[in-house]
């Protein structure tokens, strides 16, 4: 009950953490899936249709489900520490995302066992994901429940920005802002531009397929063509909001077991920017076989391989940071210094299909599918990982073991590496990516088993991240405030795990990596911005819960209002839209007893304060 | 009252919504969220453009609007922006009573706007057989203008229930920023209403 009324920021965080794991845990299970029926040619392990839906769900589940809730949970655990307050803008507002988002998640993956899943891709193509071709139900969960979660994704968007904007500790200006801190602000910036783009898509593709709308029909005079820049005017810009926090991880996790300042802060805050700004603009590179003429080609060609400017940048800072440094491989920064030349990769052939006619030949082989893999898992997920590590103390006053992390480390690059280097050549070859087998004797075969034991090999090292974190739970609780040693940045100079309102005294801040500097100066801990004061808390609250339950029962009422079912009473209460009905109640409901009893919270006083300090 | 009436006079600053920190907040995160919501209607309106001219034998912009009957939708709405306005500049008085009197004003405005709105659906829906699935153009107007109504209609009841708050609780810093910050939606669902017009009514007779 404690964690369904929560509005502590780093208990939502392990919510979140929660939440994206076992999300993370069912894309995982489809990829080997994938990978094992592509193990031989002409293998019959699923059948076709399954295929598809298994790989529309791994990917829409990964991107939506998986890694965003984790990048969210590193946010949740890290920002407000990092920028030094004593919780976000807007606490209620975060439970709320993560129950929205948590109900969009499972109303997805109810799919499974209620009639089908999604089997149009993740990128949902019309005319593909038309009730023509795809008359199931499946699409319908992929709209509805995307919808929803994408809801909660918005609402911490906003949150993490006023958060970001307004409570940050005194000293601390935008430009001494931990680099985390800075690639999240930018990220959740990014949700708030790309997100409305992808609801209008999604609510236009639910009325062509519940209301009989036209937008996408050509037979009533819609157009295809209009998804693919819909969702692409938002999914471009997607790929580069999971990205810029594993780059700020990198930022933190480099400099630290480096013993040295990140170089060229200044450099990676515009470099950040700039990415985002051109993430925009760039979107229908993925359209250039859709026939949208030479002149667009060639300009999305050019605004496309311009990312790799700033994007080189940040990597040449990197390794100048590490340069010098007297560098510790702890398992935190083996997954960061694993990740630079994967991310390399990765982005090298992102030139390489940037360029249009280059782009003809790779379009729709395993040649794409490496290089997507490259940035979204090797890059991307090793980032997740080396924060995780990096973190976990903070989080859970734990140390992770550290045999455990290095091993998963090794089974997880070598694995991955496995997986998707050779599928470059796969696609080079002509293999095409979305089909469920493949003739034997083309050259395929070989390969396709490396890459399959790859996969086995990468889910063995996340199976021992797994291990290494129930093995930590059963530890005792309480390692340093500092655990690592050579912490820079706010986190490090308050309890493992932090309490619940976080710095007794918000501290003040005198530069760039603020414990550092401190350290520097000789000091042992920061200095206190305010007196020792009372403490104002806001409420647990359980509305957050029972409003998402309530946009969850609506959107199954409004996917199945047009279903005629055996039972009579199930066709009148769905056909009349009462269940739709039901559901807003509930939601709209919460909102006016929210909106009609104020929560005024509760405080901390001065005395509780000392004697826990005493205790600590 | 004496004691709410000490509370508007004495203690409470000039702009009492952005008195705390909760207030700055509201406001700084709703201009946000405004941004957020400019996408969805500038997509919806990208949407509009790209499907205006596909009305599938259906009948055509040309032979669907009166320019009248929106004209005076759109005087309708403007007023009520500026009733709102004069709503917050009541608050900034701290003139409670006609602060909920300028909220009604608005809310009444709203509602006749919303009437006027669903009479035009209605009657394109029944006279003109133009509904939801006629053609790709009937699609997006719906969509484009049925969203900007339903914004109207949550507008009219989040205000409603402002205004009975009022009742209950006075104007303090905790209501404050909820009546700017409604007002700021009112405006920007206005605004959302003159691009509307431009776009769909006007460029839908001539263009």
């Amino acid at each position: 009950m404690d964690w369904l009324t929560t509005v502590d920021h780093k208990k939502i965080a392990i919510l979140y953490l929660l939440a994206g794991g076992l999300f993370f845990g069912i894309g995982g299970i489809e990829a080997v899936l994938i990978r094992l029926q592509l193990i031989k040619p002409m293998n019959d392990f699923v059948s076709a249709q399954t295929f598809n839906e298994l790989i529309t769900m791994h990917g829409t589940t990964m991107i939506f489900l998986g890694v965003m809730p984790v990048i969210f949970a590193l946010m949740n655990a890290v920002i407000p520490l990092q920028i030094g307050a004593r919780d976000v803008a807007f606490p209620f507002l975060n439970s709320l995302g993560f129950w929205t988002f948590l109900f969009g998640g499972l109303l997805l993956n109810l799919s499974w066992i209620m009639g089908g899943a999604p089997d149009a891709g993740w990128t949902a193509y019309t005319p593909l994901s038309s009730t023509t071709y795809s008359p199931n139900h499946g699409v319908d969960f992929y709209t509805v429940g995307l919808q929803i979660a994408g809801l909660g994704t918005l609402i911490g968007g906003i949150n993490f920005l006023a958060t970001i904007i307004t409570m940050r500790a005194p000293g601390m200006s935008f430009m001494r802002m931990p680099m985390f801190t800075w690639t999240s602000f930018i990220t959740s910036a990014m949700i708030l531009f790309a997100f409305p783009a992808v609801t209008v898509g999604l609510v236009l593709l639910s009325f062509d397929r519940i209301l009989g709308a036209n937008f996408f029909e050509v037979a009533g005079g819609g157009s295809p063509v209009l998804w693919q820049h819909i969702f692409w005017i938002f999914g471009h810009p997607e790929v580069y909001i999971l990205i810029l926090p594993a780059f700020g991880v990198i930022s933190e996790v480099i400099p630290t077991f480096s013993r040295k300042r990140l170089f060229g802060y200044s450099s990676m805050v515009f470099a950040t920017i700039l990415i985002a700004f051109l993430g925009f603009m760039v979107w229908a590179h993925h359209m250039f076989t859709t026939g949208l003429g030479p002149v667009a080609n060639a300009l999305f060609s050019i605004a496309t391989m311009l990312i790799a400017v700033p994007t080189g940048i940040k990597i040449f800072n990197w390794l100048f940071t590490m340069w010098g440094g007297q560098i510790r491989f702890t398992s935190p920064n083996l997954f960061a210094i694993g990740f630079i030349p994967t991310f390399v990769m990765g982005g090298v052939t992102g030139v390489m299909l940037a360029s249009a006619p280059a782009d003809y030949q790779f379009h729709d082989t395993y040649f794409v599918v490496a290089h997507f893999h490259y940035v979204i898992v090797g890059a991307l997920v090793s980032g997740l990982l080396s924060g995780l590590h990096y973190w976990w103390p903070k989080m859970f006053g734990r140390m992770l073991n550290e045999t455990l992390g290095k091993l998963s480390f090794w089974f997880f690059i070598i694995g991955f590496h496995m997986t998707f280097f050779v599928q470059h050549f796969l696609g080079l070859m002509g293999m095409q990516r979305r089909v469920f087998t493949y003739l034997p004797n083309q050259q395929f075969d070989t390969l396709n088993l490396v890459s399959t034991i790859g996969a086995i090999l990468m889910g063995t090292g996340v199976l021992i991240f797994l291990i290494n974190a129930f093995v930590t739970a059963a530890k005792p609780k309480g390692v340093a405030d500092d655990p690592w040693e050579d912490g820079r940045t706010l986190e490090w100079t308050i309890p493992s795990p932090p309490p619940e309102y976080n710095f007794k005294q918000i501290p003040l801040v005198r530069g760039i990596d603020a414990l550092w500097k401190e350290k520097m100066a000789g000091n042992k801990s920061m200095t206190p911005a305010e007196p020792l004061g009372p403490i104002h808390m806001p409420s647990p609250t359980i509305l957050p819960f029972v409003m998402s339950v309530g946009i969850f029962i609506a959107g199954l009422g409004f996917m199945f209002s047009k279903e005629q079912f055996s039972n009579s009473f199930m066709s009148f209460i769905f056909n009349n839209w009462i269940v739709v009905i039901i559901g807003l109640v509930i939601t709209f409901g919460s909102m006016l007893l929210r909106s009609l009893y104020d929560d005024h919270g509760w405080h901390i006083e001065v005395e509780e304060l000392e004697e826990e300090g005493v205790k600590a | 009252m004496s004691s709410s009436h000490a509370q508007t006079n004495g203690a409470l600053p000039h702009e009492p919504e952005k008195a705390t920190l909760e207030g700055r907040n509201k406001v700084l995160a709703f201009w946000l969220f405004l941004g957020g919501e400019a996408v969805l209607f500038g997509t919806l309106f990208a949407t509009f453009l790209a499907l205006r001219n596909q009305t599938n034998e259906g009948p055509t912009a040309n032979e669907l609007f009166q320019l009248p009957m929106t004209a005076a939708m759109t005087l309708i709405l403007l007023v009520s922006s500026l009733t709102s306005v004069f709503a917050v500049q009541a608050m900034h008085r701290h003139k409670v009573a006609a602060l909920r009197v300028w909220l009604m004003v608005t809310v009444l405005l709203g509602l006749c706007f919303l009437g006027g709105e669903i009479y035009e659906f209605y009657e394109y829906v029944h006279a003109e057989k133009f509904g939801m699935t006629t053609s790709a153009f009937s699609s997006a107007f719906y969509t484009l203008v049925g969203f900007h109504g339903a914004h109207v209609a949550f507008g009219v009841l989040w205000i409603s229930i402002l205004i009975g708050q009022l009742y209950k609780k006075n104007l303090t810093v905790v209501t404050a920023p909820k009546v700017y910050v409604s007002a700021m939606y009112w405006h920007f669902i206005d605004v959302v209403w003159v691009f509307i017009f431009t776009v769909v009514y006007l460029l839908g007779k001539v263009g």
